[in-house]
């Protein structure tokens, strides 16, 4: 035998998954949205995108060589970041903007932490969260659809959440201007990029689930809650659950953001725990905070709780039984 | 009888965890061939779980087939038989097919294969003698791990043992030796159930089968059915294939819903659990009398010219089962003893079939055999998959950092190796690796 036999630990077979696999699913699952912020808000969006995207994966590149590690922009998790901060932003957001959001989320947020699958907090959402604080202003300045974003002067909008959040007790009606429930199905009202469109939201989140890239119990967990919390807020009012469902960024954060695998419970139990987490904050933001929207802090938060939720919510190893009804069971003997 | 038919149990989402493995059983539909005696044979004294036995032989012996040459006093081991007639031409240090060196019993053949006449059906009417019985006949479990049979079969009797559970799962891909035992003799093992259940009078018998091998079933439930002396005891019950679900602890839960403790056996929940192949032995054993000497093995993977199932005299040359299998199509670069995912990869074909190998693989060059190694994502999918409801990613983490006290919250000691996380991991991690090393970092704390 001229070649040496390959010796190495069982298992012998692997299945065909792969990093850059998953993170091309996800990168597929967005392209609706990403293709209907396009549609409404023009080359703009598409600027936009194109300079998240290209910072994000520069600044994985530069400052993992600048580290001395491999090189990791193939596993495409720079893109999935770049992507998911640009649908995060208001068209309008000048493009300098842009990429210190990227740069903050790769080189602060994720690769100062050690890269892909160290950080504590979600890259994107942080970027964003760092952005509006820094930027308030151009972080706040939305337009409507078709609007032209390159335009100095560019018609701004108030987004259906901050509409909403001027009335009491879901009052849906009270509310002056509201788009109807189509328009906010196909996303005809102002707001950030990715978060307009609901239908592209849920047919990319949809893909995820059915190619099992993510498991379904995040966004149900999260929307579930914030359906309940809004309708007992909207004293039973369906249409006002409806406008906070579809508003806002709660699909586009339950679906590809509170479910990122890095910083969500690996565990069925902690996932549970995980989405009501995130429901329960974004509802008492949206109900009783002074701002419209809070789906990014509530992630953020939540991200923060993951290792304590895991730690108390790690399954019993097979056939251990648990602590307390060993001693129920001893003081039965 | 009819209880048979409600026998029919389905385990589907009973068990937890597992993967959807390709099950590659190309052989399924190839009789089992007998190979002609080889020039020599190689019998390690050590093919089994426990204590090695001793050479009762020397160099210059002649010795026939079924001859003990090897065996020792220790209760938990397996005599060795002479596998082939002839002389013993050298007693001594062999090596494993995985590396290890032990000691052995060379025998030339003389090509004859006389048996040896000391051979004669055992009486068998307690389970003192059946254990006896069971343990001269050298067998140990031939679905891989090798644990001596008599030791499983005499359990306490205060442990209330009241399942015996036929594990015909083989959910090890390419494998089909069990397969090819239900469908080419089914009489062996309601034979060794019969000859089992008279003696020990289990409260019900389960014969497990994967939903993969309708055939299998079919043949024995037809051959069950026929027979009125079978107890109304026996069932039939089809399992979801999904791997492991022929591991022992799944097993038992996908048969009785029971779950072994940590650290403990089947028979602490009162299963037994033998492989279909080890009762259609004590079957044909118990009506000839004729020791453990030779044994089926699947050969097959895409280096093999002529993938075979084989009946192989036990310390036959894995390069000569090769060579009758048509050779290597091309060069090999992994050889596995055993299945793909718990098999050992071997470094030498210069080796011996021992008593528990179910399969010799041999695969060319693939990708999917070694997959790039990154960083781990969190993803979680080795989580999902443990089917002892372990955290591998945690347990690899804490085994880096010798986190002891973390090691043994996270109960890694409950691990069987299945492979279920290394496999499904898509950042291609060697998470068994780190599972073994973290089993022996408690070990040696243990034993500090």
């Amino acid at each position: 035998m001229a070649k040496k036999l390959t010796v190495s630990a069982s298992p012998h077979v692997r299945s065909s998954e792969t990093t850059t696999g998953i993170m091309l699913d996800v990168v597929i699952s967005l392209i609706p949205a990403a293709v209907m912020s396009v549609v409404y808000f023009g080359t703009r969006a598409l600027a936009l995108l194109s300079v998240t995207i290209g910072s994000s994966v520069l600044a994985e590149y530069i400052s993992r060589k600048v580290m001395k590690r491999p090189n990791t922009i193939s596993d495409l998790s720079a893109v999935v970041t770049g992507l998911i901060l640009a649908l995060n932003l208001p068209s309008t957001l000048p493009l300098w903007m842009a990429a210190i959001g990227s740069i903050i989320a790769i080189v602060v947020v994720k690769q100062m932490f050690g890269g892909i699958g160290q950080n504590f907090v979600n890259p994107a959402i942080t970027a964003r969260i760092i952005l509006m604080v820094s930027f308030p202003a151009a972080m706040a300045k939305w337009t409507a659809p078709f609007e032209d974003g390159w335009a100095a002067d560019a018609v701004t909008c108030a987004t259906p959440m901050a509409q909403l959040a001027t009335v009491n007790g879901g009052d849906v009606s009270a509310v002056s201007g509201l788009p109807s429930l189509t328009q906010m199905l196909i996303g005809y009202h102002g707001g950030s990029m990715g978060e307009v469109c609901s239908i592209a939201l849920i047919a990319g989140g949809l893909y995820l689930i059915l190619r099992r890239v993510i498991s379904p119990v995040i966004p149900l967990t999260f929307i579930g809650t914030v359906a309940v919390c809004t309708l007992a807020a909207g004293h039973g009012n369906f249409e006002f659950m409806a406008y906070e469902i579809l508003g806002g960024g709660l699909l586009l954060g339950a679906f590809f953001m509170a479910t990122d695998y890095t910083t969500s419970p690996i565990n069925f139990k902690g996932k549970i725990i995980f989405g009501i987490g995130c429901g329960l904050i974004t509802s008492l933001i949206r109900i009783f905070g002074s701002l419209p929207e809070g789906v990014s802090f509530s992630i953020i938060l939540m991200n923060i709780f993951v290792p304590h939720i895991e730690h108390l919510t790690t399954a019993k190893p097979f056939g251990q039984v648990k602590e307390k009804k060993e001693k129920k069971e001893a003081a039965k003997v | 009888m009819s209880k048979i038919v409600n026998g029919v149990l389905t385990a589907v989402g009973k068990g937890r965890g597992g993967v959807n493995v390709a099950h590659n059983k190309n052989t399924a539909q190839l009789p089992v061939e007998r190979m002609p005696v080889p020039a020599k044979v190689v019998l390690p004294m050590q093919q089994h779980i426990g204590a090695p036995c001793t050479p009762t032989v020397k160099v210059g012996d002649i010795v026939s087939a079924g001859q003990v040459i090897g065996d020792t006093d220790k209760f938990v081991a397996a005599p060795v038989h002479a596998t082939i007639s002839g002389k013993v031409t050298a007693v001594g240090d062999v090596k494993l097919a995985n590396g290890m060196i032990c000691k052995g019993v060379t025998i030339e053949s003389d090509g004859q294969m006389r048996e040896y006449e000391g051979i004669k059906p055992p009486v068998v009417t307690n389970k003192a003698e059946l254990c006896a019985a069971v343990r001269a006949s050298g067998l140990v479990g031939l679905g891989g791990a090798g644990f001596p049979t008599h030791v499983k079969l005499n359990f306490p009797e205060d442990k209330n043992v009241d399942t015996l559970i036929i594990n015909a799962a083989e959910c090890e891909p390419y494998i089909t030796v069990d397969y090819r035992c239900c469908v080419e003799n089914p009489r062996d093992i309601l034979d060794g159930v019969y000859g089992i259940q008279k003696v020990l009078k289990f409260k019900q018998v389960i014969i497990a089968i994967e939903d993969n091998k309708p055939e299998a079933f079919k043949i024995l439930k037809e051959i069950a059915d026929k027979d009125n002396d079978m107890g109304d005891e026996v069932k039939l019950m089809t399992l979801k294939s999904k791997y492991p679900q022929g591991a022992e602890k799944m097993m038992v839960l996908s048969a009785t819903g029971r779950k072994v403790p940590p650290g403990k056996l089947p028979a602490d929940v009162g299963c037994v659990v033998m492989n279909i192949a080890s009762v259609a032995f004590v079957g044909r054993y118990l009506r000839t009398g004729k020791p453990l000497i030779s044994r089926s093995i699947t050969v097959d993977g895409s280096a093999i010219n002529n993938p075979k199932n084989l009946r192989v005299p036990i310390g036959t040359n894995i390069q000569d089962i090769i060579d009758y299998c048509g050779g290597f199509k091309s060069e090999p670069r992994k050889i596995i003893f055993g299945g793909p995912m718990m098999g050992v990869a071997i470094c030498d074909t210069n080796a011996p079939i021992c008593k528990q190998n179910n399969a010799v693989l041999a695969f060319e060059d693939r990708k999917d055999i070694i997959k790039k190694e990154r960083d781990c994502i969190r993803c979680g999918r080795c989580v999902d998959v443990c089917p002892m409801s372990l955290m591998p990613t945690n347990i690899e983490r804490f085994a880096k950092t010798k986190n002891i006290e973390a090691l043994i919250h996270s109960g890694i000691m409950v691990c069987m190796e299945c492979g279920s996380c290394s496999y499904s991991c898509p950042s291609g991690r060697p998470l068994v690796q780190y599972m073994r090393l973290a089993k022996q970092i408690l070990r040696e704390e243990s034993a500090k």
